[in-house]
């Protein structure tokens, strides 16, 4: 039994201008200490899929249907106190931005102690020497010094590290990381990746991980999922995809990587662009991009099929 | 803090200045004060002899210079109707001032925050709506109507509260007197205060319920709900906090606009502050009384804005008020 697993996963938005599907038909499990990587780019449903999880897909968007079983246990029906008990404590979160993220005007202390006071009955004193403890984890010099201070008051890549320890806090099973090097720089965002890497493996936590990179995704996790407008279409072992990707998208994806360009040339684009959530076309929702398409392609939508670990929607999949 | 204090007393005293020009020029077009003064039977001659006796025929530069000598030692000028010093009329009418606005004060911090952040974390539920709803109305009603809604309910017709005057008092310190300590003052400023505050409390409400919204739709009140945090400390704690800080600064000047507030509250119910002293100081032309009323109410505002700037500071960590996280 995996330790998560996700079926039939359909996220709505209701707007005045009508409902928006952000995403459909989402279905995988992870495994315990396993690390998958979520690639698509922007708008294909990857943050919503991720804050669905905890049930905290913003308003007015909601879990129209699906399931979402966490170590045996039902919980897109859990009630509130359930999921809060879930939240910060056995499946933990990391944010985009580092700079948004941390509140500014309460103390690194406060909302380190202040998480774990939430999940377990302690001492501030002993909340305090396991959040000095998870600050060292992360490699950040002179904890206890940084504990006094504000947000503001420290860079990007140390913020960023703070959220990772505010992550491991209570020791959760499974960490969601939502583009966590996004909005640092390069050499830092090597580092910040590094150690997710390194602590996923000390800790033995699964790894959610969000990215619009698969340079990122190659490098820290074992399997990957590839989304467009708001479905998988192609899921497998990560090394596998990307060495023979099926989808046609998915080959645009890793013919854009920069490795996979000469040097000088200009980068691989896949032409277009994703069509808009609220007009999405009939068949295959890459038809109108793809250099592959058919009649069947315009008319009938490909469903994900499964080979043992690796499946794809596409009628016309590329092999080799 | 130092450097702060002085900044902001700097920044104080320049206020003052013009303030004190701006209600000094005022003087030279409210009128003749000779004619308040000595009434008719008196002879032009007498008149311009009094007239320069007085300095009003110097050059503005230097009648100006006079009154500010002056008002550095106290002496705003004396009042032709009271004569006695400006300054000693006003300082007997302020206590009644403070007590009205410190009423309306507590009405407002009462009910602002609580309906404020309801309405933010709420904004569908019915009593949301309601007091939203009642916010609009509330701004748009002048506070005279309010007054004399209040009056004829609560002392006409059901007769459960005084309409008129300050009530009893007591004596603090041998120089301020208050209502605030005596039952009788309580009731008397009922209905005076909730007329004041009912101005100022639907801008209240509804600043807190904007400021609060958009913090609750923050990245760290996401990542608060996401550590797990029970709802009570993501809502009090990560987003009321910083919805704290704008409404601080806004709702500081809007407190001190209150007092502007108090000259028709104060006729209304007869309130003996010096709001209701100003009104009769026009009509009678008391014009060193005017220009004191003028720049007492001036010296609280600039009050009231240091201390808001000072608490923001608190509230604030950005803000580096006491040299506490220097080493870094
Ligand atoms: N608050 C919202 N209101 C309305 N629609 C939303 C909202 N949040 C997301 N959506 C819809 O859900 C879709 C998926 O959004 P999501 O944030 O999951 O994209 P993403 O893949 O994470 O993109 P990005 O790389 O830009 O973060 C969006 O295209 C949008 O149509
Ligand atoms: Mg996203």
């Amino acid at each position: 039994m995996a330790l998560l697993s996700i079926r039939n996963l359909e996220v709505v938005f209701p707007l005045r201008t009508g409902t928006i599907p952000a995403i459909q038909d989402v279905s995988y499990d992870l495994e315990e200490g396993e690390r998958i990587g979520i690639v698509g780019e922007s708008g294909a449903g990857k943050s919503v899929s991720a804050f669905a999880i905890l049930n905290l897909v913003s308003q007015p968007g909601y879990l129209s249907s699906g399931s979402i079983v966490f170590e045996g246990q039902e919980i897109s029906n859990a009630d509130d106190e359930t999921m809060r008990r879930i939240r910060g404590n056995k499946i933990s979160m990391i944010f985009q931005d580092p700079m948004m993220t941390l509140n500014p005007v309460l103390t690194i202390s406060t909302q380190m102690e202040e998480t774990l006071l939430a999940h377990t009955r302690m001492t501030r004193e002993a909340a305090r020497s396991i959040a000095i403890e998870k600050l060292r984890a992360v490699q950040i010099p002179s904890p206890e010094k940084r504990l006094e201070q504000y947000p503001h008051e420290l860079s990007g890549g140390m913020r960023q590290r703070i959220v990772i320890a505010i992550s491991l806090l209570t020791d959760p099973r499974i960490i969601i990381a939502d583009e966590p090097t996004t909005a640092l720089d390069v050499t830092i965002q090597a580092e910040i990746l590094e150690l997710l890497l390194a602590l996923c493996n000390d800790y033995r936590m699964g790894l959610i991980l969000i990215t619009h990179d698969l340079g990122v995704v190659s490098q820290i996790s074992q399997r990957i999922l590839v989304m467009y407008a708001g479905r998988i279409i192609e899921q497998g072992n990560t090394r596998e995809v990307i060495a023979s990707p099926a989808h046609p998208y998915t080959r645009g994806l890793v013919g854009a990587l920069p490795e996979m360009t000469r040097p000088g040339r200009r980068l691989n684009q896949i032409p277009g662009t994703m069509p808009s959530l609220q007009s999405i076309p009939t068949g295959c929702p890459f038809h109108d991009r793809c250099s592959h398409v058919t009649d069947l392609c315009r008319s009938h939508r490909p469903d994900l099929v499964s080979g043992s670990r690796r499946a794809v929607a596409c009628h016309h999949p590329l092999t080799g | 803090m130092i450097a702060f204090l002085v900044r902001r007393l700097v920044q104080a005293a320049v206020v003052m200045l013009v303030i004190s020009v701006l209600s000094f020029s005022i003087q030279n077009h409210l009128g003749d004060p000779l004619r308040e003064l000595v009434g008719q039977s008196v002879s032009e001659e007498i008149r311009d002899a009094l007239r320069t006796e007085m300095g009003l025929n110097d050059p503005f530069l230097v009648q100006y210079w006079r009154f500010l000598g002056n008002a550095v030692k106290g002496d705003l000028g004396t009042s032709y109707f009271f004569k006695r010093p400006a300054l000693e009329v006003i300082m007997d009418k302020l206590p009644a001032t403070i007590d009205l606005v410190m009423g309306a004060t507590f009405w407002i911090l009462v009910f602002s925050i609580p309906v404020g952040a309801f309405a933010a974390i709420n904004p569908k539920h019915w009593f949301s709506r309601l007091s939203m709803g009642f916010s609009i109305v509330g701004i748009s009603i002048p506070v005279f109507l309010t007054a004399i809604f209040l009056i004829y309910v609560f002392a006409v017709e059901l007769g459960w509260l005084p309409s008129y005057g300050r009530g009893d008092t007591v004596t603090l310190f041998g120089v301020w007197t208050t209502s605030l300590l005596t039952g009788d003052g309580l009731r008397h400023l009922l209905l005076p205060s909730i007329s004041l505050a009912s101005v100022i409390l639907p801008l209240f409400v509804r600043m807190i319920r904007s400021e609060m919204m958009e913090v609750l739709e923050t990245e760290y009140v996401k990542f608060a709900w996401a550590k797990g945090l029970p709802r009570q400390r993501v809502w009090m704690v990560h987003a009321f906090k910083n919805t704290l800080l704008p409404v601080v600064t806004v709702g500081g000047v809007q407190i001190g606009i209150m007092v502007a507030y108090t000259i028709l509250t104060e006729t209304v119910f007869q309130w003996p502050g010096m709001g209701f002293m100003f009104l009769e100081a026009i009509n009678r032309v008391d014009t060193p009384l005017i220009v004191a009323y003028l720049i007492v109410v001036g010296l609280i505002f600039v009050i009231t804005n240091t201390v808001v700037d000072i608490v923001y500071g608190l509230v604030n960590p950005m803000v580096k008020l006491v040299g506490k996280h220097d080493e870094q």
